[in-house]
């Protein structure tokens, strides 16, 4: 904490403050619901994860939701196992990613450019196929690992007896319903993005920064870069598998569809939709992208109407024929479009964006202040 | 023996699907240098190019007749495609072989859709890095699927094959073996001839003709080229085009093995671009040949011999054989020196 600078603490206490009084300022948004924001912090880990491979290190991995989806069978079985508490979910799930992550990167990491997106890709499409195939008995194929009142819950055993029903998902305790979930995936959250804020500033950050600009010539300086390379996707592997299993300890299912490859898809349009290699950017993606599928996709045409009503009849008509096909079924489109767009133009993202908005105001107050000096001064 | 030879033939019609968008791909790759995600939506909008036909031939006019009756007492609808009305019988022929016919349509709605795209979206991408091309074209393959499921809906849409190609023909009777022991069906025949004389075609042109000589030229050392006084721009985007019409006819075709809905695209593209890189970034025979290659694999990993084996080996065969030759064959098949290679 000591050796942070000061733009870095208060950039921490500003999400902080952001994320603890979301209930609050995403109720017009229609947003605040507690499911939906335990969506927006998983996803945020997800996303700050796989920055620190794409943004920091710059190997463009196109299989994060592997490591995402195993996280999620790993915690759905140490609740089937083991005990309802999350806690243990969340250390296995963890553990179990970075081990898998850390046998896909040791192969993958050979290669780099697209040879390394396309080897990411061809093991998380493995996964997903033998998920539901031949892993069946693991991964209970197409209908989902779920839990079921004949589960041993070893630990959970011991200190009490099965109540009726299925029990559901704790941590340290503490029920992971409501917006006391979400408060628990807060504080997660805002854990996994301090540690990404250590590792960015850390030499160990600077060493994978170096990686991304120019590997030759960081191998020339006599770095051997293999080992920072593989640490990084091992780290952040294990942040994805962190985000499995905090999905299954939300909600505790898991299906192979996560494993997909749209899905490690997705991953990377939040980072670039946020901003690749800034802090803030992924967070900032997957909240959007989040609130896009879960907002967007429930409108409908009846819902347009009402919301232009204060147009003329003819004119409403017309803009809600217009809009209908971006929004509901088809918020995809939308979806696609913002980020060919985002590309385009904007390539930093969001906080490209932002900084830019920035430089304008800042632009414009300087002669402001000229002037005013100029007037101030005395006419001689 | 036999079921060796029935597996080889089994693969022969998706190695063509994956040759065909494969070599797409490449050409792409080797004019602009661009990695193009949006190829498997282009495969896509071909497919629906035959469905568009089909729709078209099968239109209807209704007159309400005026002295049959239903059985509900109202007058009986009288449906009669225009197709008969203009043609006659000949016009159920056109119908029965829609999927063809609509080949003629795809080969310029797709140089069109092809042009379009390059000029539009991927000429600036020219200098951006591959992840920023990969990006870019990963979300219009999202706008172009979505705009397609927004017209035909999610569902698959099956498309008849003419009826004189359904059934298997007999090829082991061609070999002189026993009738019916090694039948293939059709279309699936068809489909591998159409891709060897498509496949075939594009080389001749890249070969015999100065517009494919300039365009080689271009691909060894664009800059060279430019300097001579030629518009090599032009020439690659127009090659843009024929790509895109490739996967169009490709897409077109394979209407009646696989019927068509809006993610059939990315489901060939995610392995079009393994078979690419396994034959060797920027290769066109590469191309071809990793993808009769890789499609004859996985027919015979689907055997149930294999499958006894190692479970599971026909859903991971492709990846498998990716991995391993990318990790032994840092260029793939048959890539060149220098194209690509860390």
């Amino acid at each position: 904490m000591l050796t942070m600078n000061r733009k870095d603490i208060l950039t921490f206490g500003l999400l902080a403050l952001a994320v603890f009084t979301m209930p609050i300022w995403l109720a017009p948004f229609g947003a605040s619901y507690p499911d939906l924001l335990q969506r927006f912090m998983i996803y945020a880990i997800l996303a700050i994860g796989f920055n620190i491979l794409f943004g920091l290190t710059g190997y463009l991995s196109f299989g994060h939701a592997a490591f995402l989806g195993v996280g999620s069978y790993t915690a759905v079985w140490s609740f089937k196992l083991f005990t309802m508490d999350g806690t243990l979910a969340l250390l296995l799930s963890v553990i179990t990613a970075g081990l898998f992550a850390l046998v896909v990167g040791f192969i993958s990491l050979r290669r780099s450019g697209i040879y390394f997106s396309i080897l990411t890709l061809a093991f998380a499409e493995m996964s997903y196929k033998l998920a539901y195939s031949v892993l069946t008995p693991i991964t209970n194929g197409e209908t989902g690992l779920q839990l079921t009142l004949q589960d041993p819950r070893i630990l959970d055993r011991m200190f009490g007896e099965a109540g009726a029903g299925l029990p559901a998902t704790t941590f340290l305790g503490l029920d992971m319903g409501g917006y006391t979930g979400f408060y628990i995936c807060a504080v997660i959250m805002l854990m996994a993005f301090f540690l990404s804020m250590r590792i960015a500033g850390s030499p160990f950050g600077m060493m994978l920064k170096g990686i991304k600009s120019n590997q030759t010539r960081m191998n020339y300086t006599g770095f051997n870069t293999k080992p920072y390379a593989l640490a990084a996707f091992v780290i952040s592997g294990m942040y994805a598998g962190l985000a499995g299993g905090l999905l299954a300890v939300a909600d505790p299912l898991a299906g192979a569809e996560r494993m997909q490859w749209t899905a490690s898809g997705e991953v990377v349009l939040m980072t670039i939709l946020g901003g690749v290699g800034t802090l803030l950017g992924p967070v900032f993606g997957a909240w959007i992208i989040k609130y896009f599928e879960n907002i967007f996709s429930a409108f409908n045409d009846d819902l347009l109407a009402q919301i232009f009503s204060w147009m003329p009849d003819g004119l409403r008509d017309f803009v809600v024929t217009i809009t209908s096909p971006f929004v509901g079924e088809g918020w995809h489109l939308t979806l696609g479009l913002v980020f060919v767009l985002v590309v385009v133009f904007l390539p930093g993202g969001m906080m490209e964006g932002f900084r830019r908005l920035g430089d304008l105001f800042r632009r414009q107050t300087p002669p402001d202040k000229a002037s005013g000096k100029t007037s101030t001064q005395p006419a001689e | 023996m036999d079921a060796i030879f029935l597996q080889f033939l089994n693969g022969l019609d998706k190695g063509g699907a994956y040759a065909l968008i494969a070599l797409g791909l490449t050409l792409v790759f080797g004019t602009l240098g661009v990695v193009n995600f949006a190829h498997g939506a282009l495969f896509m909008l071909g497919a629906f190019c035959a469905v568009t036909v089909r729709r078209f031939l099968t239109m209807e006019s209704v007159t309400l007749s005026a002295t049959e009756k239903t059985p509900w007492g109202t007058a009986l609808e009288v449906r009669v495609p225009y197709i008969n009305t203009w043609f006659g019988d000949f016009g159920n022929v056109l119908v029965d072989y829609s999927v063809p016919i609509s080949i003629l349509v795809a080969i310029p709605v797709m140089l069109i859709v092809g042009v379009v795209m390059e000029r539009g979206l991927i000429k600036h991408f020219y200098k951006r890095t591959h992840a920023e091309q990969i990006l870019v074209t990963f979300g219009l393959a999202i706008v172009l699927q979505e705009i397609v499921k927004a017209i035909f809906g999610a569902n698959p849409l099956p498309q008849p094959m003419p009826s004189s190609m359904n059934g298997a023909a007999d090829i082991g009777l061609w070999l002189g073996m026993d009738p019916n022991i090694l039948t293939y069906p059709w279309w699936r025949l068809v489909y591998f001839l159409f891709s060897v004389v498509v496949i075939g075609a594009v080389f001749a042109f890249l070969q015999f003709t100065t517009f494919g000589m300039v365009v080689r030229a271009g691909m060894a050392d664009r800059e060279t080229v430019g300097l001579l006084g030629i518009n090599i721009d032009k020439r690659f985007t127009i090659m843009f085009g024929i790509a895109a019409v490739v996967a169009g006819m490709a897409g077109a075709m394979y209407t009646p093995l696989l019927p068509p809905n809006f993610h059939i695209g990315m489901d060939f593209l995610v392995l079009s671009f393994v078979v690419v890189v396994v034959g060797g970034m920027g290769s066109l025979p590469g191309a071809v040949l990793a993808g009769f290659l890789l499609g004859i694999l996985q027919s015979f990993a689907s055997m149930n011999e294999i499958k006894a084996i190692i479970p599971g080996i026909d859903q991971v065969i492709i990846y498998l054989v990716a991995v391993v030759v990318l990790l032994a064959m840092p260029r793939g098949l048959l890539g060149r020196r220098g194209v690509m290679e860390n």
